[in-house]
């Protein structure tokens, strides 16, 4: 089994080194709709990630509190707040606390905030909403209650961001079907060219009784290679591609929507494993495709 | 060794076996003769399996071929060494390639290959085309190469479909004289051929086909009729 595996790949390569032209032109291809791929991977990934957090900070009702207010009146206000319908949890942030999150949420541009002498932040309740759409009544009730100072709730801008998110997210994922498809066709032209120029040995093959994994063994290791290969290399430039896309785009996306990019390292190491899944299924398929319609029996 | 019984075979219209029984033993030798477009290669195809009767019973080697499955076909193929008019040699590979491809293809090792292979062409007489390319070497040293490779897995069936229709007459004789060796070493032979005074010659057994019916089966036979 191992020995006519090898033997099956030993063969893949000397015919895609016969076919030298035809094995880089593909190899091109697949990597270049790789590349586009990955960008649109990142786009999505990205807009997942800002949305997840916009949902976060702006799903919620902030209710700031009069510095005079109390921590066992917040604590009062809590329980009723919680008994409310849509409220899925109420917490109380200190002023400490959210000067804390605060140089979370701006990483690297934190040392801005070390310029402070005194946390102008006010102490806050922060209800979770197990419902967008009562969060207008509780913000409105929330208002009238005694030592609160101000209430804030972003119901519209939670819901635009969410639904250009979508958009962008179906918008992507459409483009990385199409990307995946055409990358597929190549593939299974390479095999046919393939199929076409062994016709006549697979014929003698078939007579001196060859089995069917013998003929098409190198052909199916001919598209995962190709797949392969080009997974690699677009692995390769996609992760350079993104390493400075943060570099230069990191500021600017902070400064726009006060978050980070996705962490190079960590989108790298899972579009790694991505890409090679996608190369070795894109190379199955196409193989698979093109013996299917080209081999006969 | 190889069994037919009412076998028919049709190409839509056209009738190009019917009714067929016959019996080939082990060892035999066999003629296959008959006009133009008689059935002969549609009766070495039903043997090898290539094509599937449309009725009766086909049995060789022991095994009745519609109950084979598709995974047993190429097993089934390794018993028998196929022998074509158009030798069917891959132009991209030696002498040597070409003969030992048949051996990879039943995953023989190197050192076994490296053995058999260069005694197989000695066998053959072409021991020194080792390294050539089939384009450049004569009808008759193809035709050797071409029996090397349907020989070398030792199979209990060695079929040829007009393996002289490309050579001369003296180089067909040699051939001949080959193809003879090998039934004398145990192999069943069927060869469907148009020389006649090969068949006269030779004094094997004669199965004469014509319009897809077996019309004469003697022992010691003669070609039977002119072209
Ligand atoms: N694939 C096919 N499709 C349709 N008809 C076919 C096919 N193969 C053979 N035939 C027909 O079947 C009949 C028998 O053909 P076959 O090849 O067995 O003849 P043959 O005896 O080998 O002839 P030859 O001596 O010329 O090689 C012929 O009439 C031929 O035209
Ligand atoms: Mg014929």
């Amino acid at each position: 089994m191992i020995k006519s595996a090898l033997y099956s790949i030993k063969q893949a390569f000397k015919q895609m080194f016969r076919n030298k032209g035809m094995t880089f032109a593909s190899i091109f291809a697949i990597t270049a709709m790789m590349l586009i791929l990955s960008l649109f991977l990142f786009l999505s990934v990205n807009v997942e990630y800002l949305t997840e957090t916009v949902k976060n900070q702006f799903g919620t009702i902030e209710v700031f509190l009069l510095d005079e207010t109390s921590k066992d009146q917040a604590e009062n206000m809590i329980v009723s707040f919680k008994e409310m319908d849509g409220v899925e949890d109420a917490v109380y942030v200190s002023k400490e606390q959210a000067m804390e999150e605060f140089k979370i949420r701006w990483g690297d541009n934190a040392y801005l905030l070390n310029g402070l002498t005194e946390n102008p932040l006010p102490n806050a309740i922060r209800i979770t909403l197990s419902d967008l759409n009562s969060g207008d009544i509780i913000a409105r009730f929330c208002a009238t209650v005694q030592g609160v100072e101000d209430v804030r709730f972003y119901r519209d801008e939670v819901g635009k961001v969410v639904r250009i998110s979508n958009i962008i997210q179906r918008g992507a994922l459409v483009v990385i079907a199409f990307l995946v498809i055409i990358s597929i066709v190549v593939v299974s032209n390479t095999i046919k060219l393939t199929v076409m120029a062994r016709e006549n040995e697979i014929t003698i093959m078939k007579y001196i009784g060859a089995t069917n994994w013998f003929i098409r063994g190198p052909m199916f290791f001919e598209g995962i290679i190709i797949g392969l290969i080009s997974a690699a290399v677009s692995v390769g430039l996609s992760s350079l591609i993104y390493v400075r896309l943060c570099k230069v785009l990191g500021d600017q996306a902070f400064r726009l929507f006060s978050t980070q990019l996705v962490m190079p390292q960590f989108l790298i190491t899972n579009i790694v494993w991505i890409f090679l899944a996608l190369g070795i299924s894109i190379g199955a398929c196409g193989s698979i495709i093109s013996m299917r319609r080209y081999l006969k029996a | 060794m190889i069994d037919f019984k009412h076998v028919t075979k049709e190409y839509g219209d056209t009738v190009a076996l019917e009714d067929a029984t016959i019996h080939i033993d082990q060892g035999d030798f066999v003629f296959l003769v008959g006009p133009t477009g008689a059935g002969k290669s549609t009766f070495i195809k039903l043997i090898s399996k290539e094509l599937e009767p449309d009725s009766g019973e086909i049995i060789v080697a022991g095994k009745e071929l519609s109950k084979m499955s598709n995974r047993e076909i190429p097993i089934h193929r390794r018993d028998i060494g196929m022998v074509f008019q158009d030798f069917k040699l891959l132009d991209n590979k030696t002498v040597f390639e070409n003969v030992a491809f048949a051996m990879e293809i039943v995953h023989c090792s190197r050192r076994t290959i490296n053995r058999q292979v260069p005694q197989m062409l000695s066998v053959m007489g072409i021991e020194d085309k080792a390294n050539n390319f089939p384009q450049e070497l004569s009808a008759g040293e193809q035709q050797r190469v071409a029996i090397a490779r349907a020989i070398i897995n030792n199979p209990r069936i060695l079929i040829a479909d007009e393996p002289t229709g490309n050579l001369d007459p003296d180089t067909a004789w040699e051939i001949m004289e080959l193809i003879n060796t090998i039934n004398r070493r145990g192999t069943t032979v069927v060869m469907v051929t148009h020389a006649k005074d090969i068949v006269n010659r030779m004094g094997k057994r004669v199965v004469a086909i014509d319009r897809g019916r077996i019309v004469r089966d003697n022992r010691g036979g003669e070609y039977g009729y002119d072209d």
